[in-house]
């Protein structure tokens, strides 16, 4: 049977001789991923542990600069290079391990594109909503401390 | 790709299910898309997740304070045993992707190998999760719990943790338990916790080095630390109830939401992965036998080999959202 596997990874940076070769080069590069975000979250480096932007304020134009700068108005820039990190580890695991670089460009469509779709909308409705009650045990008179 | 395992006689045959315009077989296809479906439930949970921690943001637990311990040593490792954990899972990941690219060229033995090695991981993995849990229980310093649901915790002068048992002394206790066998023979009562609330009142009374520190996260991100006077006043006026551990009504480490979502995600996970064992090893017993070397292709183990790797990417997830963030 032929089994033709696509070699290449980080868009043909690096070249594999065998399928082989390429998963330990895939682990390789999980491994050092994982290493770094372990070596962020034990050490907390104090430069990240800040927003760099604060909220514009005033007008339509403030929020839409809002929405767009939102991840890095409202997130710690070491929690968004975790979930970037997350991201890029989820995508070498499905692409080399799971093989999905090489099935046919509808079936990675249609896994993919669904479950961001939904994941994404999952996301938005859930954190927007705890936030919102968030904000209502702060500033709507719910005493909490007793 | 020729992926087919068996002819049907409807090769071909369009409206006869013969046509693969995807390229995969049916068996695989359905595993990809329950592996999406799976993911949305996944998903689902770690939003629940997301949605609890916004609501309590000021006061979530902080991770790094909650998971400090690695098996047979002592002291604070913040970090380490999860980021093993995980590599474990990542490992026992390429031993499966080996075997099927093992598989792709028919060599059983090497399937065999790399199938085994493979299950071997995913024990390690199921095991140290359990570890984890029962570190979880069980406990380390003990807190007290506000009549609004709030934790409180001891730490010193330098901010460092103090244990109940360390300021604490146990007095004789007139309250008996209630058991079966003394009382209603058809309800139960949980065990009573090893100190009273006027015990460690009266314990950080005689400690003037011990102060109690909330669950409220400062703008330094750190929880905030009481003076001594705020501190006796809190545990005199508010405390209600000794934690020692975690359970799904009440657990030393914060709000309580905190370690029902530890027990419900890590558990369904663990689940996950306990299921993907054992059917690895329904599959490793069928290689051993030569099931596919007669059926003429290993795909059965590229189907399982995609649900293993499927669990893999649930705990990469489930690291970041529970241990780093």
């Amino acid at each position: 049977m032929a089994h033709e596997h696509k070699l290449a990874i980080f868009r043909g940076t690096v070249k594999f001789k065998s399928n082989t070769q390429k998963i330990w080069g895939v682990l390789i590069f999980l491994t050092i991923v994982t290493a770094i975000e372990v070596i962020l979250g034990i050490y907390k480096p104090e430069f990240f542990m800040h927003t760099w932007m604060t909220p514009f304020e005033g007008g339509f134009m403030a929020t839409l600069g809002n929405i767009l700068f939102s991840p890095i108005i409202y997130m710690k820039p070491l929690n968004l290079i975790f979930i970037v990190l997350t991201i890029v580890k989820a995508y070498y695991i499905t692409w080399d391990f799971m093989h999905m670089r090489d099935e046919t460009k509808a079936l990675r469509r249609m896994v993919v594109w669904t479950g961001v779709f939904l994941i994404c909308y999952l996301i938005f409705i859930l954190l927007q909503e705890g936030g919102y009650i968030e904000s209502v045990y702060t500033n709507g008179y719910v005493k909490r401390d007793f | 790709m020729d992926t087919t395992v068996a002819n049907t006689g409807t090769e071909g045959k369009t409206w006869g299910g013969g046509n693969q315009p995807l390229k995969a077989s049916y068996g695989k296809m359905m595993m990809w898309f329950f592996i999406v479906s799976d993911a949305l439930t996944f998903s689902g949970f770690l939003a629940a997740y997301g949605f609890s921690r916004f609501k309590f943001i000021g006061s979530w637990p902080i991770a790094d304070e909650v998971f400090t311990h690695v098996p047979f040593f002592h002291g604070n490792y913040p970090m380490i045993y999860v980021a093993f954990m995980t590599f474990i899972l990542i490992m026992s990941s390429v031993t499966m992707v080996l075997a099927v690219d093992a598989g792709h060229h028919m060599n059983k033995a090497k399937v065999t190998l790399y199938m085994f090695l493979t299950i071997i991981g995913g024990l390690i993995f199921v095991g140290s999760q359990a570890w984890e849990w029962g570190t979880f229980i069980k406990g380390d310093y003990g807190a007290v719990q506000t009549n609004g649901g709030n934790i409180l915790q001891f730490v010193d002068k330098e901010g460092h943790r103090v244990a109940l048992r360390d300021f604490v002394v146990a007095e004789e206790k007139v309250r008996a338990e209630h058991e079966r066998k003394n009382g209603l023979w058809f309800v139960e009562e949980a065990t009573l916790p090893a100190y009273t609330i006027d015990e460690v009142y009266k314990g950080l009374e005689s400690h003037p080095d011990v102060l109690v520190r909330t669950q409220i996260i400062n703008d330094e991100g750190e929880k905030t630390v009481l003076t001594r006077e705020e501190s006796l006043n809190q545990i005199k006026n508010n405390g209600k109830l000794v934690v020692e551990g975690a359970n799904l009504h009440v657990n030393e480490y914060g709000t309580s939401l905190f370690a029902d979502f530890f027990f419900f995600i890590t558990g369904f996970h663990g689940f996950h992965v306990f299921s993907g064992v054992v059917i690895n090893i329904i599959i490793f017993f069928n290689v051993i036998l030569g099931t596919y070397e007669r059926r003429g292709s290993y795909e059965m183990v590229e189907k399982v080999g995609l649900y293993w790797h499927f669990v893999d990417l649930v705990w990469v997830f489930v690291f970041t959202f529970f241990y780093l963030v």
